[in-house]
């Protein structure tokens, strides 16, 4: 059963870290937006989106999890599309239980503790995980939805990824409490401190949490102690404020190693099979970016989509000038 | 038929919604028990109970983004948010957040989400509690922005915002909330965003006001009756979406406009309206389009609101320096 869960994680943290490696290739060429990688945060992502049921459950991704809602259901196309500036391949399908990604840091808490209350309220068996940074702890909103999360009981997962920077601010200066996880304490739930690089481990404590919040234990607020080994994003350059020292150190506990080792102690895992496996995966991040990268590209007046169920006369008539070529 | 002041036709609005949808909720700050700081919510939580209306912690943000995640839940959220200037402690969850989320989204989602604000001068609150704002949510595109003037109008658009699959700012004239009452049926009816109102007819000048302002001009136009002058008003009622069209021909009508509002002056929304009459009836027009706004300061004292505001005199003396022009 364990051997079974890790070579499936295994699968899943090594899509993600080939996939983020592919999107950095291609935005340094100019071909893909700006993107934060996951790089290092790997057992995070992929082992708290295993915790949780694509069928039920719902996910509120903050913007470095993408591989998690894939994991949930979002196809990779679909999520690569939006970051290549698509607008219908970038819809996220009906019936997929995943919100937008959110770039106002720590904004969709709240909205995840309204949905969690909103899905007991429509008496749905159903909790929600979101994601949050330690940079996005120290957000009003952090504490407005989280206090919010306690007093309703709302049926609610915060998984917080301390990847030890928020862009170039360290986690040190970030906040003085010693560990992220005593914050809910404040808000009357309970908090788990893990180790964000042991797959396994987060994966074990946000089952505990999602069982919690499905039988009306109310939310958690779970701790992952990570650290980003890449750059806040492509505009980023840590070689002016990161320590190589912490760099190296990191990467001697990388999630994916790490799991890899364990399975080639039990026999399971070898070159052979990981060059088998990084063939395969490559070939499927190819093919999602080429259907991205296919799928038709915005229309000027798609500037106008998705706004109003009824725009207002006057952008109406915005929208018509458009088209027309006037320019408004 | 039934004569209610406005916070009695909000009061029946809410009630009547949350009646026929089982998905209408009432949550924000002392909406349960108490009523509401101004009794708007009193009664329902006795009647719909707890868990549909909510006095939630005090954090305005949390309230406005709850209500987001609510509305994606299936819920229909209507928000109360104390005073519209206490809006700047959740303004990132309506500009950025509520009323993008729909284009954010391509279209998966939307936010059918009401949000309640009172606010305005006039019953000599403390600070903070009187900002005009509104122009503020102008600059965010994709949430609609709702100033009832009257009690009939306040329950048909707040019915029509509820029922609205965006969502809406509905902004409340405190100081009318308890002013004049007029006919407001029982039962459930709405009026449509976008339609101007003609709430008074006149010849030679049109005032152009929403919410507690439209009050302050028809008190305006029948003084003016004794100078001779014949003034209409034309009640906005919405300025998201804006109607154009009346606001234009009734212009063009009168060939003379004075926009009153009691938000500053610069970039209020009656700068808007200025310059949409420039652009479009300029040549229908025999003066400038005048203003009279508060004071591009920040809102002072309560003891100093009545110099702070417009007053009858100074809306009085702009449509007849309009009328000389």
């Amino acid at each position: 059963m364990e051997e079974e869960f890790l070579l499936e994680a295994l699968r899943w943290m090594m899509k993600s870290r080939l996939y983020d490696q592919k999107v950095i290739a291609l935005q340094r060429q100019g071909l893909f937006g700006v993107y934060s990688p996951g790089i290092g945060q790997e057992a995070c992502i992929i082992g708290s989106a295993m915790a949780v049921d694509p069928v039920r459950d719902w996910m509120v991704p903050q913007y470095r999890e993408l591989m998690a809602t894939v994991h949930h259901g979002l196809p990779l196309e679909v999520i690569t599309a939006q970051y290549l500036g698509k607008i219908g391949p970038a819809r996220i399908p009906e019936g997929v239980k995943v919100l937008p990604t959110q770039v106002s840091i720590a904004a969709q808490l709240p909205q995840a503790t309204g949905l969690a209350w909103g899905l007991r309220l429509r008496r749905q068996d159903s909790a929600v995980i979101t994601y949050v940074g330690d940079g996005g702890s120290s957000e009003g909103d952090f504490h407005e939805g989280l206090n919010l999360a306690g007093v309703t009981r709302a049926p609610i997962v915060f998984f917080l990824s301390n990847n030890q920077w928020a862009i170039s601010t360290s986690r040190k200066v970030q906040t003085a409490t010693r560990n992220f996880a005593l914050r809910a304490a404040g808000y009357g739930f309970e908090g788990v401190e893990v180790d964000g690089n042991d797959v396994m481990a987060v994966y074990d404590v946000t089952c505990e949490a999602v069982e919690r919040a499905r039988s009306g234990g109310g939310p958690s607020l779970i701790a992952a102690e990570t650290y980003r080994m890449s750059f806040h994003n492509t505009t980023d350059n840590p070689s002016r404020y990161q320590d190589q020292k912490d760099y190296d150190e990191a990467r001697s506990r990388d999630p994916i190693e790490r799991v890899q080792k364990y399975l080639a102690g039990l026999g399971l895992w070898d070159a052979k099979r990981e060059a088998q496996w990084t063939e395969e995966i490559r070939e499927e991040n190819e093919r999602a970016m080429k259907m991205a990268t296919e799928a038709p590209a915005p229309r000027p007046e798609d500037v106008f989509a998705n706004v109003y169920e009824e725009p207002p006369p006057r952008v109406i008539r915005q929208r018509a000038d458009l088209v027309d070529g006037q320019g408004g | 038929m039934a004569e209610r002041n406005i916070v009695e036709a909000i009061n029946s609005a809410l009630a009547e919604e949350m009646e026929a949808d089982p998905r209408v909720m009432v949550l924000g700050l002392d909406v349960g028990k108490l009523g509401g700081v101004f009794r708007t919510t009193s009664g329902l939580v006795d009647r719909f109970g707890a868990e549909r209306v909510v006095d939630t912690p005090l954090a305005e943000a949390g309230i406005v983004g709850a209500s987001l995640g609510l509305a994606l839940a299936g819920m229909v959220p209507v928000a109360e948010i104390q005073f519209l200037g206490f809006t700047a402690q959740g303004f990132h969850q309506i500009g950025p957040q509520l009323a993008k989320y729909r284009q954010r989204s391509r279209g998966r989602y939307h936010c059918q989400v009401t949000i309640r604000a009172p606010f305005g001068g006039g019953i000599r609150s403390p600070e903070f509690h009187s900002d005009g704002v509104e122009a503020q949510f102008v600059q965010s595109p994709g949430i609609k922005i709702v100033m009832p003037s009257n009690p009939y109008d306040a329950k048909g658009l707040l019915i029509e915002a509820i029922r609205d699959p965006d969502p809406v700012l509905f902004c409340e004239p405190d100081r009318l909330y308890r002013g004049r009452r007029s006919v407001v049926p029982d039962g459930a009816y709405t009026l449509p965003f976008g339609k101007a109102q003609l709430v008074r007819e006149g010849e030679q000048v049109t005032l152009v006001a929403w919410s507690a302002a439209v009050d302050l001009c028809l008190r305006a136009a029948d003084a003016l009756v004794a100078d001779g002058i014949s003034a209409a008003v034309l009640d906005l009622r919405t300025l998201v979406p804006l109607d154009v069209e009346t606001l234009c021909a009734q212009v063009a009508k009168t060939r003379r406009c004075v926009v009153v509002h009691e938000a500053p002056l610069s970039a209020g929304f009656g700068a808007e309206i200025s310059a949409t009459l420039m652009e479009e009836v300029f040549y229908d027009l025999d003066a400038p389009v005048a203003r009279v706004a508060a004071f591009d300061v920040p809102f002072p004292p309560a003891s100093l609101e009545d110099y702070y505001l417009p007053s009858l005199d100074r809306v009085v003396a702009a449509v007849r320096r309009t009328m000389e022009a």
